[in-house]
């Protein structure tokens, strides 16, 4: 009893105060007691091994993807997860594996996705996510880079609300958000900022707010924009619905790992880099293999068709690993085109998403 | 029992395993050592592994800005709040759509489950249609009944249905005016106060009066005149300080009154209906359990039925059904973590969202454990003074 001199006294009995230091010392141990078992308790043995080391083992990759975005992750009328977020976890397992089939998805909530990739229960969070500061600090992930730069925007029915065509009109609606995500947040700072009222309207679930949306139970519906056009596609009569010109946040969304493998989280990170300098060097799933005999010595050196090469090897995959990657999914522009770009259903412009040669933001650094 | 100690003292001499003391405390320290091994085995895994996974831990983060914003807001909560208050906030709504879930089931089982039991065809089919309905549908369902199937088909705000009283039903809830106490408006209270206390008043002297003399005083219609006259005539005398803010038409939504929000309601709705179905059947076996001879011999004093259901059956049948009906209500509060799926933000739609923006998984999960654990044991406490206060006096 030895921590009862900050508590508070009433009468002759002593009340458990949490404020003292080792209060809540003494409160989180039973905390990480109760919980341990189910989350972390028998995580051991799992994680002494590397991530490379158990993705072999098992034969293929698990990959966390959301509950259903079209043009990022979403299961098609055959079941099969399409998307440029699902497409990104197939390059990773052609560049593990030779073969882009090897990977099993986890559709994830927003609130479960790090809980999910902490434990161990999927290798790589590839699921529309934005990185930040505190995620790749406090929550223990490594994100890898940004596979789509994206921002925050709002949409309205524009059949019901005729005269609003800016966000700085919205003072007073009922907005539908997902919960615990970036886009919540950044919703309270930029009505506070303008110094507007609204409502918020918060689900868990995507299809929650996309049925409360459609259903009229708010005004106004906010995400990415990439998102908003996605879901657009989905709501009774889309041609009702208009997408807001602001943009309100700047978010990246890419790929996450775990902290403390360097080895996977160089695999994942160069795998990226490898779409985008596919894509820089003119290398695509129809031209790749021509390209393994090309002139020129930087194609050949990316291809691993450089005399003695350890790049692949170095990596820890094998030296045809662009090869197998481009093979699978095709380079950065064309997983583009297909998922969100021309070749979709989305037709979302490459705006920022272009290469840096053609005054986009994607840029890697080279192969070599 | 002589004899048996004499054995007992016998075999402990013969040897030590038999010694039923000496065993048992054996098992029981072994049990103690185990329990505690397994306990600190899984502490330590836990914080190694935290740790290893670079998860911060602790719970310092309750302090830090918040920066989302919760619909229902019972406490002053902005965007600038820490978690720990956003925390509250959702407590504090969980608190509310338990204690207004209890009462509604409690009117509305006590009703079926006498309903149950009457002589009338009809009404006795009726109740046993509504147990058997709500007593096999999962809750959730329920509350997906109310929200998506009752008050989600209702029409928009512009052609929302203007009810009595300047109120108005729209798929964006149910409003209703909103009284503004001007000056003075403090007479009202105090008239309201005075008026329950002497309905008290009239009520103690009236049966004091009863048994002493065995003459009848219509309490409940004076009652209702003290308690609702008084204050209506304050506000006569006050000069009328209160008045009304009225919902209007705004471009968006109806603003101005008071709004209660579907997502409240269709969960409120959804716990009464729900346990008020097993409420029902509880009181129904309660006014069973008591002895046909009591109803037979209040008859046979010249009571009539009414009386017979209010002064003899109830009050004993309460004895049986008040043990049960804890639980029922233990049931309704924790039931109410189902909001999550309409997005009524209770504590686990706040907490669960302060643990994703935070990351800090083990300790808000631990926060809600533990506020439900509290609520609950509350609960059981009030129940058990009701309960000790009910139970039979013998004399």
């Amino acid at each position: 009893m030895g921590w009862n001199g900050n508590c508070v006294h009433t009468g002759k009995k002593i009340r458990f105060c949490l404020k003292t230091e080792k209060g809540l010392w003494v409160m989180k141990h039973i905390a990480i007691g109760i919980l341990g078992a189910a989350t972390l308790g028998f995580m051991a043995s799992a994680a002494s091994a590397t991530t490379l080391d158990t993705v072999k083992a098992k034969g293929f990759i698990q990959c966390g993807v959301s509950t259903g975005l079209a043009g990022f992750s979403a299961p098609d009328d055959k079941g099969d997860w399409q998307g440029i977020d699902a497409d990104f976890c197939r390059a990773v397992a052609a560049a593990v594996f030779g073969d882009g089939t090897k990977v099993k998805f986890t559709p994830l909530s927003a609130k479960e996705r790090f809980t999910a990739l902490q434990s161990g229960e999927v290798d790589i969070l590839s699921r529309n996510t934005t990185w930040t500061i505190n995620r790749d600090t406090a929550l223990g992930l490594n994100f890898i880079g940004t596979t789509y730069y994206d921002g925050q925007g709002f949409m309205i029915n524009a059949k019901k609300l005729p005269g609003v065509n800016s966000a700085l009109q919205l003072s007073g609606a009922a907005v539908c958000v997902q919960s615990g995500t970036t886009t919540e947040l950044n919703l309270a700072d930029y009505f506070k900022a303008n110094k507007m009222e609204y409502n918020p309207v918060v689900f868990e679930k995507l299809e929650e707010v996309n049925a409360a949306y459609d259903a009229g139970r708010c005004d106004v519906y906010t995400t990415d924009q990439s998102g908003l056009y996605g879901i657009r596609l989905t709501l009774g009569s889309p041609a009702d619905h208009v997408v807001l010109p602001e943009i309100i946040s700047k978010e990246p969304l890419g790929p996450a790992v775990r902290q403390g493998d360097d080895q996977w989280y160089h695999i994942v990170k160069w795998t990226y880099f490898a779409l985008l300098d596919a894509e820089e060097l003119g290398i695509t799933k129809a031209n790749v293999d021509e390209m393994k005999n090309s002139a020129s010595p930087e194609i050949k050196r990316v291809l691993g068709q450089e005399a003695d090469t350890k790049i692949g090897t170095d990596l820890g995959v094998s030296n045809d690993w662009v090869v197998n990657i481009v093979k699978a999914v095709g380079n950065y522009g064309e997983m583009f085109d297909r998922n969100v770009g021309s070749g979709s259903p989305l037709k979302i412009a490459r705006g920022i998403n272009a290469l840096w040669t053609k005054g986009g933001l994607q840029y890697a650094p080279p192969i070599r | 029992m002589a004899s048996q100690e004499v054995l007992r003292e016998e075999s402990s001499r013969a040897s030590f395993i038999n010694d039923p003391k000496i065993r048992s405390l054996f098992f029981q320290t072994l049990v103690v050592i185990v329990l505690f091994g397994s306990v600190w085995w899984i502490v330590q895994n836990v914080i190694d592994n935290l740790q290893r996974l670079h998860i911060a831990s602790g719970f310092g983060f309750l302090r830090g800005r918040a920066g989302f914003d919760i619909s229902d807001t019972p406490i002053a909560y902005t965007s600038d709040s820490t978690y720990g208050r956003a925390i509250v906030v959702g407590l504090i709504n969980t608190i509310i759509v338990a204690v207004a879930g209890i009462i509604t089931a409690t009117i509305i089982g006590f009703v079926i489950g006498i309903g149950r039991l009457s002589q009338n065809w009809l009404i006795q089919k009726i109740c046993t249609v509504y147990v058997e309905i709500f007593r096999n549908i999962p809750p959730l369902l329920v509350i997906f009944f109310w929200y998506s199937g009752v008050l989600a088909v209702l029409p928009a705000p512009r052609d929302s249905y203007h009810l009595p009283f300047g109120s108005f039903l729209n798929q964006r809830g149910f409003y209703f005016p909103r009284p503004v106490w001007g000056e003075g408006s403090w007479l009202i209270v105090v008239a309201l106060l005075v008026g329950i206390a002497m309905a008290w008043f009239v009520a103690r002297t009236a049966r004091q009066r009863q048994m002493a003399t065995g003459q009848q005083f219509p309490v409940l219609w004076t009652s209702v005149a003290l308690i609702i006259g008084l204050p209506l005539l304050a506000y006569v005398l006050s000069g009328f300080p209160l008045s009304f803010d009225l919902p209007k038409q705004s471009t968006f939504n109806l603003t101005g009154g008071f709004q209660v929000k579907p997502e409240f309601l269709s969960l409120y709705l959804a716990l009464s209906c729900y346990t008020a179905a097993f409420i029902a059947e509880i009181v129904r076996a309660g006014i069973r359990g008591v002895s046909k001879g009591q109803t037979e011999a209040a008859a046979a004093l010249g009571l009539r039925s009414g009386s017979i259901l209010r002064l003899v059956v109830v009050p004993q049948a309460m004895r049986i059904v008040i043990p049960p009906l804890t639980s029922q209500y233990l049931n309704l509060t924790k039931n109410s973590s189902l909001a999550i799926a309409i997005g009524y933000p209770d504590l686990t739609a706040t907490a669960g969202t302060v643990l994703n923006q935070t990351g800090q998984a083990v300790e808000g999960v631990l926060i809600m454990m533990i506020a439900y654990l509290i609520l609950s044991l509350v609960t059981s406490a009030v129940m058990n003074v009701v309960n000790a206060r009910m139970a039979l006096v013998e004399r």
